[in-house]
C-alpha cells in the first residue's frame, strides 16, 4: 500500500467513526456552556442508538428510503426528552449534577436493554435493512488527491456532523442566544440580574445536549453496528466528553478533537492492515484519546478552562 | 422531626418510591409486578444458596461504597472506583497464580496487598493530577477508568498467552472456604465479607479517630482554612485519593480471590464501581451507612438474577430501580422540603 492509498483508506474511516463523537460532543458543549455538567452523554447515546435501530426496523415499510433519516429524527426527540431526567433534578431540584449524570447512564443502559428484551425477547435487535447510502459529492469528488480523501463515498451523517459543529460555533459565538447561554454558564447571578432566565437557558442547553447525543448514538448504531445490543455503545459518550474538554469547550476545537479521536478509533480497528501502524500495540491506540485528554487538562497543551459555573446548581439569592 | 430523622427518612423514602415506580414500569410493560417482586425476594432469601450468593455480591459493593464514601468525606468525587477495582482485580489474580510456593498465611495477604496497592496507585495518579495540576478528579478518574480497562485487558492477554482469561489462582491465595460452601449449598460465598467489614472499621477509625483523618476532612470542608492552619492541602488530597483507591482495589481482590478465582478480558465495565456511588450516596457516606447501602443494592442485583426464570422479567428492571433511587436520593432537597412542610403543619395543629 502506498502512503496515498493509506490516506485514502484511513481518512474516510476516521471521519466515519468521528461523526457520532462530533454530534455528542457538540451537544455536551451546549450543556456545559449553560453550566450543567452532562456526565450522562453515554446514557443518552445508548437510548439514541436503541431508538434509531428500533424506529428503523418498525417503520421501514412506511418511510422507505427516508427511514434512516426519520430514525435520526426520532432519536433526536427521544434524546431531548430523556435528558430531562438530568435537567429536572440538576436544574430545578438542586441535585448533584455528577451523581445525576451517573444515574442517567445507568438508567439509559437499563431502559434500552429492558425494552430490547421486552420487544425482541432476546438480548439484541435484528439487523436493519434500510441503511444510510454513501454517495460522491458531485464536482468535488473528482478533485485529484483531495477528492478521494474527503468527497468520495461519503455518508450524509458525516456531513451532518460537520455542519452541526459549524452551526454550533455560529450560534454560541455570534448570536444573542449564544451570549446568554455562555453568560449563564460563567456567572449565572450576573446573567439573572440582567433579566436572563437562568433555569430556562440551562434547560435549553441540556435538551440540545440530549438531542444531539441521541442523534450521535443513532448515527453510531445506524452506520457502524446496524443493530443494537448491550455492547453497541461502549464508551463513546465519555469519549465525546473527552473531545469536548480536549477542544476546550469550543465547538470547532471540539470537532477537531472528535475527528482526531475518530482517527485513533479507526486505526485501532482497521490499523492491522496498514504498514507501520500494525506494529503499534492496539492498546496504545485505544487509550490515546483518554491519555491526551488528561495531558490537555494538566495544562501541557495550553490551559483548558471549564465554564466557571459549570457543575454548580444556581440558587436564586445565594452569593 | 429532628435533622437526624430526616437524614434517615430521605433514603428510605427514595427506596420506597423507587420500588413503587419499578412496579409501575413492570405493570406498564405487561409483566406481573407482584410475581416480579416475589421472584426478587426469592432470589435474595430463597434458600441458603441464594443467601450465600447475596452476601458474596454485597462484599465488593461494601468496598466500592467505602471507596466512594471515603473520597466524598474528604471533598473528592471518585468516579474512578471502577478503574481502580479493575486494576486491583488484575493485580490480585496475577499474584494469586504467578507467585508459587508460599504458605497461605503469606500468599493470601500478599495478593490482597497487591490489589490494594494497584487500586491505590491508580487513584494516586488522579490525586497527583488534582493536587499538582488542578485537573478535576471527576474527569481524570473517568479517563483513567477507560485506560484501566484497556491496559488490564492488554496485560491479561499477555499473561494468558493470547487467551482471554488467566489460569486459576492457587489454593494458597483463595478466599474460598469449603466450610462456607458446605453451609450454603455450594454457593460462591467466601471469607471476603470479613475483609470488607474489617475495612468498614478501618474507614471509621481513620476518619474519626486519627489526626490525619481530621486533616483529610478539614481539607475537604474548606481547603483555604486547612491551608491557613498549616495543613498541606496537596498532600492530603493525594493521600485521600490513595486511601479511597485502596478500598476499591480490595473490591477487585474479592472478585479475583473469591468469586471468580481468575481475571478475564472484559468487554466493558463491571458496574460495581458505579454502583458504589449509589451505595455511598444511600449510606450518606458513613461507614455504617455503606453497609446498609451495599446490602440493599447487592441484594437487589443478586435477586434480579432470579427474575427472568421465575417471573419472565428481564434483570434490567433492577438497574432501572437502582437508577431511580439515585435520582430520588440526589434530589433529596425536595423530599426534605416536603417533610419539613408536613412537619410544620403537624406542629401548627
Amino acid at each position: 500500500m502506498s502512503f496515498l492509498d493509506v490516506l485514502y483508506f484511513i481518512i474516510p474511516s476516521a471521519i466515519f467513526y468521528a461523526a457520532p463523537l462530533i454530534l455528542a460532543a457538540i451537544g455536551a458543549v451546549f450543556s456545559e456552556r449553560s453550566g450543567v455538567v452532562n456526565i450522562g452523554v453515554e446514557g443518552i447515546m445508548v437510548i439514541g442508538a436503541f431508538v434509531g435501530i428500533v424506529f428503523n426496523l418498525f417503520t421501514v415499510d412506511v418511510f422507505g428510503d427516508f427511514t434512516p433519516w426519520a430514525s435520526l429524527l426520532a432519536a433526536l426527540v427521544v434524546g431531548a426528552v430523556f435528558s430531562l431526567f438530568l435537567a429536572i433534578p440538576a436544574i430545578s431540584l438542586r441535585a448533584d449534577q455528577t451523581v445525576t449524570g451517573v444515574a442517567l447512564n445507568l438508567l439509559g443502559a437499563a431502559v434500552a436493554l429492558f425494552s430490547v428484551k421486552l420487544i425482541f425477547d432476546k438480548g439484541q435487535t435484528e439487523f436493519i435493512t434500510e441503511r444510510f447510502a454513501r454517495f460522491d459529492i458531485p464536482g468535488l469528488a473528482s478533485i485529484p488527491v483531495l477528492g478521494p480523501m474527503f468527497f468520495h463515498n461519503v455518508y450524509g451523517t458525516s456531513i451532518l456532523a460537520i455542519v452541526v459543529a459549524i452551526v454550533a460555533w455560529f450560534v454560541i459565538y455570534k448570536t444573542p442566544f449564544g451570549l446568554r447561554l455562555r453568560a449563564v454558564g460563567e456567572h449565572p447571578m450576573a446573567a439573572d440580574t440582567m433579566g436572563i432566565n437562568v433555569a430556562r437557558m440551562r434547560y435549553i442547553g441540556v435538551m440540545i445536549s440530549g438531542a444531539l447525543a441521541g442523534v450521535g448514538g443513532a448515527v453510531y448504531s445506524l452506520t457502524i453496528t446496524n443493530n443494537f445490543s448491550h455492547a453497541t455503545i461502549s464508551g463513546q459518550g465519555f469519549m465525546a466528553i473527552a473531545a469536548m474538554i480536549f477542544g476546550k469547550w469550543h465547538p470547532l476545537g471540539t470537532m477537531g478533537a472528535a475527528l482526531f479521536f475518530g482517527l485513533a478509533q479507526a486505526l485501532s480497528i482497521v490499523g492491522g492492515s496498514i504498514p507501520y501502524v500494525q506494529d503499534i500495540p492496539n492498546v496504545f491506540l485505544l487509550i490515546l484519546p483518554y491519555v491526551l485528554t488528561i495531558i490537555a487538562l494538566a495544562g501541557f497543551i495550553g490551559k483548558a478552562n471549564a465554564p466557571k459555573a459549570s457543575g454548580i446548581p444556581y440558587i436564586k439569592g445565594q452569593r | 422531626m429532628s435533622n437526624r430523622v430526616i437524614n434517615i427518612l430521605v433514603p428510605v423514602i427514595s427506596v420506597i418510591i423507587g420500588l413503587i415506580v419499578g412496579a409501575i414500569v413492570m405493570a406498564v410493560s405487561g409483566y406481573n409486578a407482584v410475581d416480579g417482586y416475589i421472584a426478587l425476594w426469592n432470589g435474595i432469601f430463597g434458600d441458603s444458596y441464594t443467601i450465600g450468593e447475596t452476601i458474596r455480591q454485597i462484599t465488593p459493593y461494601i468496598l466500592a461504597g467505602l471507596a466512594v464514601a471515603f473520597a466524598f468525606r474528604t471533598g473528592l468525587f471518585n468516579i474512578g472506583v471502577e478503574g481502580q477495582l479493575i486494576m486491583g482485580w488484575a493485580a490480585a489474580a496475577y499474584v494469586g497464580y504467578a507467585v508459587e510456593g508460599l504458605p497461605k498465611f503469606i500468599h493470601l495477604p500478599l495478593a490482597l496487598i497487591a490489589a490494594a496497592l494497584a487500586g491505590a496507585f491508580w487513584a494516586f495518579i488522579a490525586g497527583v493530577l488534582k493536587a499538582r495540576f488542578n485537573v478535576h478528579e471527576v474527569i481524570a478518574t473517568i479517563m483513567l477508568n477507560y485506560i484501566a480497562l484497556h491496559v488490564s485487558n492488554a496485560l491479561i492477554k499477555v499473561w494468558a498467552d493470547g487467551g482471554d482469561k488467566t489460569q486459576r489462582i492457587l489454593e494458597t491465595a483463595s478466599l474460598r472456604s469449603p466450610f462456607l460452601e458446605s453451609i450454603t449449598q455450594y454457593s460462591r460465598l467466601h471469607w471476603g465479607i470479613i475483609v470488607a467489614l474489617l475495612m468498614v472499621v478501618v474507614m471509621w477509625f481513620i476518619l474519626d479517630k486519627t489526626t490525619r483523618g481530621y486533616e483529610l476532612k478539614a481539607v475537604g470542608f474548606n481547603h483555604h482554612a486547612a491551608e491557613y492552619s498549616g495543613m498541606s492541602v496537596r498532600r492530603n488530597i493525594i493521600l485521600a485519593m490513595t486511601i479511597s483507591g485502596m478500598f476499591a482495589g480490595l473490591g477487585g481482590a474479592m472478585e479475583a480471590l473469591g468469586t471468580f478465582e481468575y481475571v478475564g478480558i472484559k468487554g466493558g465495565f463491571t458496574g460495581i464501581g458505579f454502583d458504589g456511588i449509589a451505595v455511598a450516596l444511600l449510606g450518606a457516606n458513613t461507614p455504617l451507612g455503606v453497609i446498609f447501602g451495599a446490602t440493599l443494592f447487592g441484594s437487589l442485583q443478586n435477586g434480579a438474577l432470579n427474575m427472568p426464570n421465575e417471573a419472565g422479567i428481564p434483570t434490567e428492571i433492577v438497574s432501572i430501580i437502582i437508577a431511580l433511587i439515585i435520582f430520588f436520593v440526589a434530589s433529596g432537597y425536595v423530599i426534605r422540603v416536603l417533610l419539613e412542610k408536613f412537619n410544620s403543619k403537624k406542629e401548627g395543629k
